[in-house]
């Protein structure tokens, strides 16, 4: 049993011995590469500010997102009201303080994201698994599927899924997610397609490991780095993607503040009031630049073979 | 080589029919057709007789076979382009679709136009002179394309370029002024991944023997790049160009929207909002058909411009 399991975790035992002699930890190596690489460390920066926004907007909101008053409405940024308050971003056509909620409007984003990677990525890398192991009838069968699900106008189909089962949080991930799970099918599909015919999985079958042994414990540790890499570099795309939709005006509805809603009202009013569309553009901007930038980082450091291919 | 073009025609068919499955199936997500297709203030009367004349009490295989080959008089099924009537419209909702396609096609070309006169050449550029300020400029300018939502980047383009420089109009869909900002909003990602490819492949194929040969038998670097290494370098980005291609006829909905553009996704988005859903099946499946097309094109294409393709 112990010498299954050094044999299937050997890439990252592999690692940890060479780490070790330089009395580095692995992690501690990636953390100085991160360092030493201002990209990612710029990427690092945006996303650890929008987390921190996502987590606790009440301490970074100065004023209620949905407090709307026709009194200040489309109000240029730094206005200052009667009462003291300074609106730095501007008011919004109800009157409401843009940087609140930009602020406020980075839980639905990075929710919506983050939930979509997960299901995407457990659709995606479990039939990428069966269709690379099993091949075969099994395989041709993902395949077409894959295909039909690429041949489909995909933002008009997630629009009329919404559309149709009602605008809930669970629906939109679940429309994204129909979609996106074709890339982790692939690369792993691929992945499995060499890592079956290495010895250690030859060799715990001849074992007598069943399948789904194999699969679990020998296949799916070893195609999780790869994973996690287009895991990653695909968050900032279903962040687009979530923004696309509530600007088409099928995300989560208002008054909830979600960056794409907030585009979609500026829409309306781009030669009066430049800032609303502006702003929470620029921020969904940096959150899937700093999401790529970490990406490519964490691609370089659990893929040295990708980035060779890449250069 | 006839297998090869063989086999890809039944495989474009079954993906078809994968396609005509959840355009189908689509509608049956509640539970009820008839009341996701019926206005909201349908009286009971009126859905049951929808219900019937639609054959939407039947069992679902059944009702798929309707819906494929058509039901009584009033439904000649999708087989033979008849998708109903657009509510909203009142005229037949493939009519109404074929009708929207010459405009999103001009867009989806003139876009793939704009992002290859942008990105052949940078990708040239950032290959030639590997690692020195042009090639991390491209890649800098590439980064922030790709993490660029392209809808929001309309939007910017219609604040800077028609509200205060006034030179180009905000939407229509008239004239050539017309199309430089929804062409740009809608090749931004193909720019950006076409640019990638032509560096990588041709940095590629410059490491290859036949160029240190072309090389080592005096040519200079302008005809090493240009006779050798550019031609071998084509085919995986034509390759690239034809699926862009693919993708960005179903891919301009959202600028078409920003830009009121009159194509098929500007009309399906409208449809969405107002239930209209003859017209939404219609319009997934012209646009997957012509996904399909575009891709079948290119794998036929792809055989035969490279001999070495395996006919697995």
């Amino acid at each position: 049993m112990a010498v299954e399991r050094t044999i299937a975790v050997e890439p990252t035992l592999g690692g940890l011995e060479r780490a070790e002699s330089e009395r580095v930890s692995e992690p501690q190596r990636a953390l100085r590469k991160l360092l030493r690489r201002p990209p990612a460390l710029f990427g690092l920066l945006c996303v650890a500010a929008v987390l921190t926004w996502a987590v606790i907007p009440g301490a970074f909101a100065p004023l209620d997102p949905l407090d709307q008053s026709l009194a200040r409405h489309l109000k240029p940024p730094g206005w200052v009201d009667a009462e003291g308050r300074t609106y730095w971003l501007g008011t919004d056509q109800q009157g409401r303080d843009i940087l609140s909620r930009v602020v406020w409007g980075s839980r639905i984003s990075l929710s919506v994201g983050i939930a979509t990677v997960l299901v995407s990525g457990l659709i995606g890398v479990t039939l990428g698994l069966v269709a690379g192991y099993f091949g075969g009838k099994l395989d041709a069968v993902i395949s077409r599927i894959v295909d039909t699900a690429l041949a489909i106008p995909f933002i008009l189909l997630a629009m009329a899924l919404i559309a149709i089962l009602g605008p809930s949080l669970e629906n939109i991930i679940l429309a994204i997610a129909l979609r996106t799970w074709i890339v982790y099918a692939r690369v792993v599909r691929g992945e499995v397609l060499t890592l079956k015919e290495r010895e250690f999985v030859t060799g715990a079958k001849a074992m007598g490991c069943t399948t789904l042994r194999v699969l679990a414990v020998y296949l799916l540790p070893n195609v999780l780095p790869s994973t996690l890499v287009v895991a990653t570099l695909y968050l900032g795309r279903m962040i687009i993607i979530e923004a696309s939709l509530s600007f088409l005006g099928v995300g989560v509805p208002p008054p909830t503040p979600t960056w794409g809603g907030m585009l979609s009202d500026g829409r309306a009013f781009l030669d009066t009031a430049w800032w609303i569309a502006f702003f929470p553009g620029v921020v969904l901007m940096l959150t899937v630049l700093g999401v790529n930038l970490l990406g490519d980082w964490l691609r370089d450091v659990l893929d040295p073979q990708m980035k060779r291919a890449a250069d | 080589m006839r297998a090869y073009i063989f086999r890809s025609l039944l495989q474009s068919l079954i993906v078809l029919n994968g396609v005509l499955l959840i355009v189908f199936l689509m509608l049956h997500l509640t539970g009820d057709p008839a009341g996701v297709l019926m206005p909201v203030d349908a009286t009971e009367e009126d859905l049951a007789r929808f219900r019937r004349d639609m054959g939407f009490d039947q069992p679902l295989h059944v009702q798929y076979v309707y819906f494929l080959f058509g039901h009584g008089e009033r439904n000649r099924g999708v087989l033979r382009g008849d998708f109903g009537f657009s509510y909203r419209h009142e005229v037949p909702a493939m009519g109404l679709v074929v009708e929207h396609i010459p405009a999103t096609v001009y867009l989806a070309v003139i876009a793939l136009l704009v992002a290859l006169a942008i990105a052949i050449p940078a990708g040239i550029l950032s290959a030639v002179f590997r690692n020195t300020w042009i090639d991390h400029l491209a890649s800098v300018v590439s980064m922030f394309g790709q993490s660029l939502p392209n809808f929001w980047m309309g939007l910017m383009l219609i604040i800077v370029f028609a509200v205060y420089l006034r030179w180009l109009p905000t939407s229509g869909y008239e004239g050539p002024e017309h199309v430089v900002l929804p062409a740009l909003t809608a090749g931004l990602y193909a720019t950006a991944r076409i640019m990638r490819m032509m560096r990588s492949t041709l940095l590629e194929v410059m490491g290859l023997d036949f160029v240190r040969t072309a090389r080592a038998k005096g040519l200079g670097e302008s005809a090493v790049i240009g006779r050798h290494a550019l031609k071998n370098a084509a085919i995986p980005v034509v390759t690239l160009v034809g699926l862009e291609l693919g993708l960005l006829l179903s891919g301009t909905v959202v600028t078409e929207v920003v830009f009121a553009w009159p194509g098929v996704g500007f009309l399906t988005v409208d449809a969405i909002v107002n239930q209209d859903y003859p017209v939404v099946q219609a319009a997934v499946t012209l646009l997957a058909m012509m996904y399909i097309g575009v891709n079948l094109t290119v794998d036929v294409t792809y055989a035969w411009l490279d001999p070495r393709i395996s006919y697995r």
